[in-house]
């Protein structure tokens, strides 16, 4: 797919997101938006074998959302798709809605794993890879993680088994956006350099400079398919917030929702970014 | 006694999982890095590619096994009760617990005749923290061949399975022609109409002996195995406190949130009769021989009589 198809999908994800938190009330906005980009690549672009009117699929590659009060963005992109209704999505965090605040694969069709506590979708997705392994089935396991995320122990832990499993069929991408909700990463407690980190745990690693750039998304995945014998990890530099401008660059709207008015000034700066872009 | 054999229920656990690998492909074992102790080595000697070991990070191995049942596999993850029930809690409640997936727990190390390692490794506690995941099955086998048939329902069922092992060597008790293992449905081994002693895991070879030694006080007790905690059998349980109007609950747990609490929890509403619930009482435990421990903190057969005695 093109990039411009790819932002024009982006940019209605983006909508979405803003649309599925304000009707909610409640939500994660911030690194939801930020990660727009990196769900639109992987639903329209990387995963292989999926299919929205078989969300089941046993060969499909899959994805889990470790990250997963990202929920919006997944839902989001997983509606871009066909896997279920557009209009669903003001659902979110409804009572008795399949779109809970956080993902569950039991109620959402296209959702690999439920999660939200941090740390642990980044070990399933270890063992997804595994069962790939040791049943000789040639499907890929992809996760998010956040970068806050990666201050959790059990990141490590499932680092180093994937390290020593050598699992080359996992990749682990992190949105790297700086933000957490207490501030900074260097001012709560940084687990950076990332990149190192994950080399030592014997990860091939790629750093994007840009993760809402699909060249650049495109290279790293492409780079990353290329790699046998050891698991590979994507560190995308993101900005949190992206295409809201008072999100961007906000730990303020982490888990934060817009009011009706702050609603509206979202979706007409989203509304000219789609124009803008269907002008190209 | 001397002729009755004895095995640990974390060896039958060890064989019952060779036997049904050689039956089925998708099973696979997870380790964390305690094969000898757990008794998974056994099947890592038969089936070395299906065995995980996963190194000294239980949160992880569980969230692996989730992973693994995600795809299809039948993972049994398997470490000691404190540390598979204690330290990864969370990895159960939430990557196996909540999405109910199909993976079995294999928690050896139990209680408090693990014995010399002391208080830091026996958990008393994991009844209690695994009963009350919905949607969790919990299982104490009280010996060998009650733990064998145990893990193969479990294999059966779908859905996430706790299973409760012991270190120590017990007698078996249910080596008779009918004995039947199902999930979910308690035994009375003995029938009687005076009291009711409800007994779990290795608890229940010491309360067929306290009711032995209350027959000859003119005691008549009757003795239910209650294997399964999760699903409860709260039928038996019932009927039975209808008929003889008292009921003690014996096991090697807290007698806070295990067994007791659960009888407790179905007595309560239906047939309110006075519980004694025999256990560990709300302490830790400490270093010693598991004979030795499970004498002073009045589990064994004298114990566990001595404490109905004083309460009737």
């Amino acid at each position: 797919m093109e990039n411009l198809e790819l932002q024009k999908i982006a940019n209605e994800v983006r909508k979405d997101i803003v649309t599925a938190v304000h009707s909610a009330k409640s939500g994660h906005p911030g690194g939801s938006l930020g990660a727009a980009d990196i769900f639109t690549y992987l639903y329209f672009e990387e995963l292989k074998n999926i299919d929205p009117h078989d969300p089941k699929k046993p060969d499909r590659d899959r994805f889990v959302l470790s990250k997963g009060h990202c929920a919006p963005g997944l839902y989001s992109v997983l509606a871009e798709r066909g896997y279920f209704p557009k209009e669903d999505l003001v659902t979110l965090r409804h009572v008795g809605s399949y779109l809970q605040g956080h993902p569950n694969m039991n109620d959402t069709p296209g959702v690999d794993m439920s999660t939200g506590s941090l740390g642990q979708g980044v070990s399933v997705a270890c063992g997804m890879a595994l069962a790939a392994k040791l049943s000789g089935e040639g499907y890929h396991v992809y996760t998010l993680l956040g970068d806050g995320e990666c201050e959790e122990g059990e990141v490590w832990e499932a680092a180093m088994f994937a390290g020593d499993k050598k699992l080359d069929n996992l990749t682990v991408i992190v949105d790297y956006n700086n933000l957490q909700i207490d501030g900074t990463l260097e001012e709560v407690n940084s687990p950076l350099p990332l990149d190192q980190k994950f080399a030592s745990f014997r990860f091939h690693v790629i750093s994007v400079a840009d993760g809402n750039d699909f060249d650049q998304l495109r290279a790293a995945f492409r780079e990353a398919a290329g790699i046998k014998g050891m698991p590979t990890a994507i560190i995308c530099r993101t900005v949190k917030g992206k295409g809201v401008s008072y999100m961007e660059n906000s730990c303020g709207w982490h888990g934060k929702a817009p009011n009706d008015e702050e609603y509206a000034e979202a979706m007409e700066e989203l509304k000219k970014a789609g124009e803008a872009l269907c002008q190209k | 006694m001397s002729e009755v054999k004895k095995i640990a229920t974390r060896e039958s656990y060890g064989n019952a999982l060779v036997e049904l690998g050689k039956k089925h492909d998708d099973l696979v074992v997870l380790d964390a890095d305690l094969a000898g102790a757990t008794k998974t080595g056994i099947f890592r000697k038969a089936f070395p590619e299906r065995h995980i070991d996963c190194g000294i990070a239980e949160g992880n191995m569980m969230a692996v096994a989730a992973g693994l049942a995600a795809a299809g596999m039948v993972p049994f993850a398997s470490s000691f009760a404190m540390f598979a029930a204690g330290r990864a809690y969370e990895q159960v409640r939430n990557s196996i617990g909540y999405p109910h997936l199909n993976v079995k727990i294999g928690a050896t190390h139990a209680g408090i005749s693990v014995g010399e390692d002391g208080a830091s490794h026996q958990c008393l506690e994991d009844i209690a923290l695994m009963r009350v995941i919905p949607g969790m099955t919990v299982i104490v086998p009280s010996d060998d061949i009650e733990a064998r048939a145990a893990v193969e329902a479990a294999y059966a069922y779908k859905g996430p399975v706790y299973l409760r092992f012991g270190r120590l060597a017990v007698p078996v008790i249910n080596d008779r022609p009918d004995y039947r293992f199902e999930i979910g449905k308690g035994i009375t081994l003995r029938e009687g109409k005076d009291l009711t002693i409800v007994a779990t895991g290795l608890e229940v070879q010491p309360a067929l002996e306290a009711a032995r030694k209350l027959e000859a006080d003119g005691v008549d007790a009757e003795v239910i195995n209650i294997h399964t905690i999760k699903p409860l059998d709260e039928a038996l349980i019932l009927a039975s406190a209808n008929k003889t109007g008292r009921v003690v609950t014996v096991e090697e747990h807290s007698v806070i949130g295990g067994l007791g609490g659960a009888v407790c929890e179905a007595l309560s509403a239906k047939a309110p009769v006075p519980v004694l619930r025999i256990g560990v009482n709300d302490v830790f435990g400490e270093s010693g021989p598991a004979a030795e421990l499970l004498h002073k903190y009045r589990l064994d057969g004298e114990g566990v009589y001595g404490q109905i005695r004083a309460w009737i």
